[in-house]
């Protein structure tokens, strides 16, 4: 099924019980992909090549220290910047360019201060073409999706961080896109919050069947929400070992297995980077 | 514990009336001084005119119309040469702030023009186009231009490339990019510029006016001048300031208090 066809029918449907609107995420094959900055000092190189396929609906997590080039990549994937060398195939087509196939959700969450809540919401949809009523029924939607009703005309400045990345969530569901490319988004959250967007994360993918790429430094966010979790060297990065979770949904984190996983992960990670810099925010 | 609350809970009305007080007071204190000097007879009345005079020929000169007259005249020129800024300022400043070539060529030749006092404009500009309406509008634009644009460049070149990333990320291209996120983006510093034009354009109408022979603001100071009219120009200088700071509370206020309340600037 083409993502031509996912978009069209949502639109048709808006209303409908399939509200979370989709037919579920599309396949990406990263061939070879690197990235050469060009600096003053000269060149950096921040990503090694990368050979990485990701299924329709797969839930991927990117795990290595800060700088190692995972956000580089998700860059990449999502087309807003180019790759030295290589291709990123969306589905059967060619990455060039960003697209609203592809949606790259930040750690700031991204959210712009001059409209609120509803209208950040909309704001792909505007860009879309999709009428006014229609916005506004699909921007509700997706703020009861991510528990925030009654938000609708907030601005960004008042509400809180977990709060801002839920409206991120609702921005980039709203025009449906078959991947979610997530940079960090609760790396500044407070424990307790995280915890909760990631059940919501998870209940969202589960109903969604998006495909999602998640960039994390942290060992047991990583585990908890990905089917898999490839580990990356530092600077310049590559993929050093690829684990699979096979542990059971909804995860706890408190689960002993998934610390058992988490454990081993990192002994891994450590081993790549050389020392212990990642233990006091895993531990 | 009582006492501690008795000089707790008036601190906090007193806090806010008493800069009101003092300025009230301030105000009295100048105007009764100023009466003082007038009356003293060191200068002159038609030099140094007492408060009272000043005041009837405020009423004087709105009684004939010819105050009214007046501030429509200036305040259409305004109008005109600040409306020519804002469009050709949002313009110039959004293209220098996303182009680099521009920026290096015509960003710096902005920046050098705006170190020059627009009124220096004003030979340059009779001799271009006669000691008419459009060499003062002229003037007002020079006056008002060069702040807008590198208002606007500032802003634009300060946005957050996040909110470019996102919006792009989103579908937003070429206008609706510009439109819905460059600009809005950019408003804060923008408004900055706005004001500073205003003040600069003012000025320089203000300026420009004092030689032009017809009916104006800037032509009245002129006339009470000429008449040895001291009252009339002190009348006149009076019905300016209050014009400016009406604008500045009445426009410029509101429009930066609701971005800013916004954006959540004003913690």
């Amino acid at each position: 099924m083409s993502h031509q066809v996912t978009l069209s029918e949502t639109r048709n449907e808006s209303g409908s019980d399939r509200g979370t609107g989709s037919f579920g995420g599309i396949s990406l094959q990263i061939e070879n992909v690197s990235k050469v900055f060009a600096g003053r000092a000269g060149n950096v190189e921040a990503l090694r090549p990368v050979n990485l396929n990701v299924e329709a609906g797969e839930f991927v997590t990117l795990l290595g220290p800060s700088g190692c080039g995972k956000s580089t990549l998700l860059s990449i994937i999502a087309g807003l910047e180019t790759a030295t060398t290589g291709s990123v195939m969306a589905d059967t087509r060619k990455v060039q360019g960003p697209g609203t196939d592809r949606v790259l959700l930040f750690q700031e969450a991204a959210l712009f201060p001059w409209l609120d809540v509803q209208h950040n919401i909309e704001f792909g949809l505007r860009q879309l073409g999709t009428p006014a009523g229609e916005r506004r029924a699909l921007a509700r939607r997706f703020l009861e999706m991510v528990h925030l009703q009654g938000f609708e005309r907030s601005y960004v400045h008042q509400l809180s961080g977990g709060m801002r990345q839920r409206v991120a969530i609702a921005r980039a569901l709203a025009i449906n896109p078959a991947v979610l490319l997530m940079d960090e988004p609760f790396g500044a959250l407070d424990a307790l919050t995280r915890d909760r967007l990631h059940a919501e994360l998870e209940s969202i993918w589960s109903s969604t069947r998006k495909t999602v790429l998640f960039v994390t430094h942290n060992v047991r966010e990583a585990v908890a929400l990905g089917d898999r979790v490839l580990v990356f060297s530092p600077r310049p990065g590559r993929i050093v070992r690829e684990f699979r979770i096979n542990l059971p949904r909804p995860r706890s984190l408190e689960d002993h297995s998934l610390v058992d996983e988490s454990a081993e992960i990192l002994t891994v990670l450590r081993d790549a980077i050389g020392n212990d810099e990642l233990e006091a925010e895993n531990g | 514990m009582a006492k501690a609350i008795d000089i707790f809970t008036p601190r906090v009305s007193r806090a806010s009336l008493t800069p009101w007080l003092r300025r009230i007071l301030f105000y009295a204190a100048l105007f009764i001084l100023w009466q003082v000097i007038a009356l003293s007879g060191i200068w002159p009345d038609y030099l140094f005119p007492g408060p009272f005079a000043v005041l009837s020929a405020i009423i004087a000169g709105f009684g004939s119309g010819l105050y009214l007259q007046a501030i429509g005249v200036s305040l259409s020129r305004l109008a005109i040469g600040y409306g020519i800024s804002l469009v050709v300022g949002l313009v110039l400043g959004l293209l220098i702030g996303r182009n680099r070539i521009l920026e290096e060529t015509v960003g710096s030749l902005i920046l050098g023009l705006q170190a020059l006092p627009s009124v220096c404009w004003l030979p340059l500009a009779i001799l271009w186009l006669g000691l008419s309406e459009q060499a003062i509008i002229f003037v007002v634009i020079m006056g008002a231009l060069f702040s807008i644009t590198l208002g606007v460049d500032a802003g634009v070149k300060n946005t957050n490339p996040i909110y470019l990333k996102a919006a792009r990320n989103m579908g937003a291209r070429n206008v609706a990019l510009y439109a819905q996120v460059i600009l809005p983006a950019a408003l804060p510093a923008i408004i900055n510029g706005l004001k500073q034009g205003w003040t600069f354009a003012w000025r320089s109408l203000m300026a420009g006016e004092l030689i032009f022979f017809t009916l104006s603001l800037g032509n009245l100071l002129q006339t009470g001048r000429d008449l040895n009219d001291a009252s009339q120009v002190m009348s006149v200088m009076v019905v300016i300031i209050i014009i400016g700071v009406a604008i500045d509370v009445l426009i410029f206020g509101p429009i930066e208090r609701s971005v800013r309340e916004r954006w959540g600037l004003n913690r």
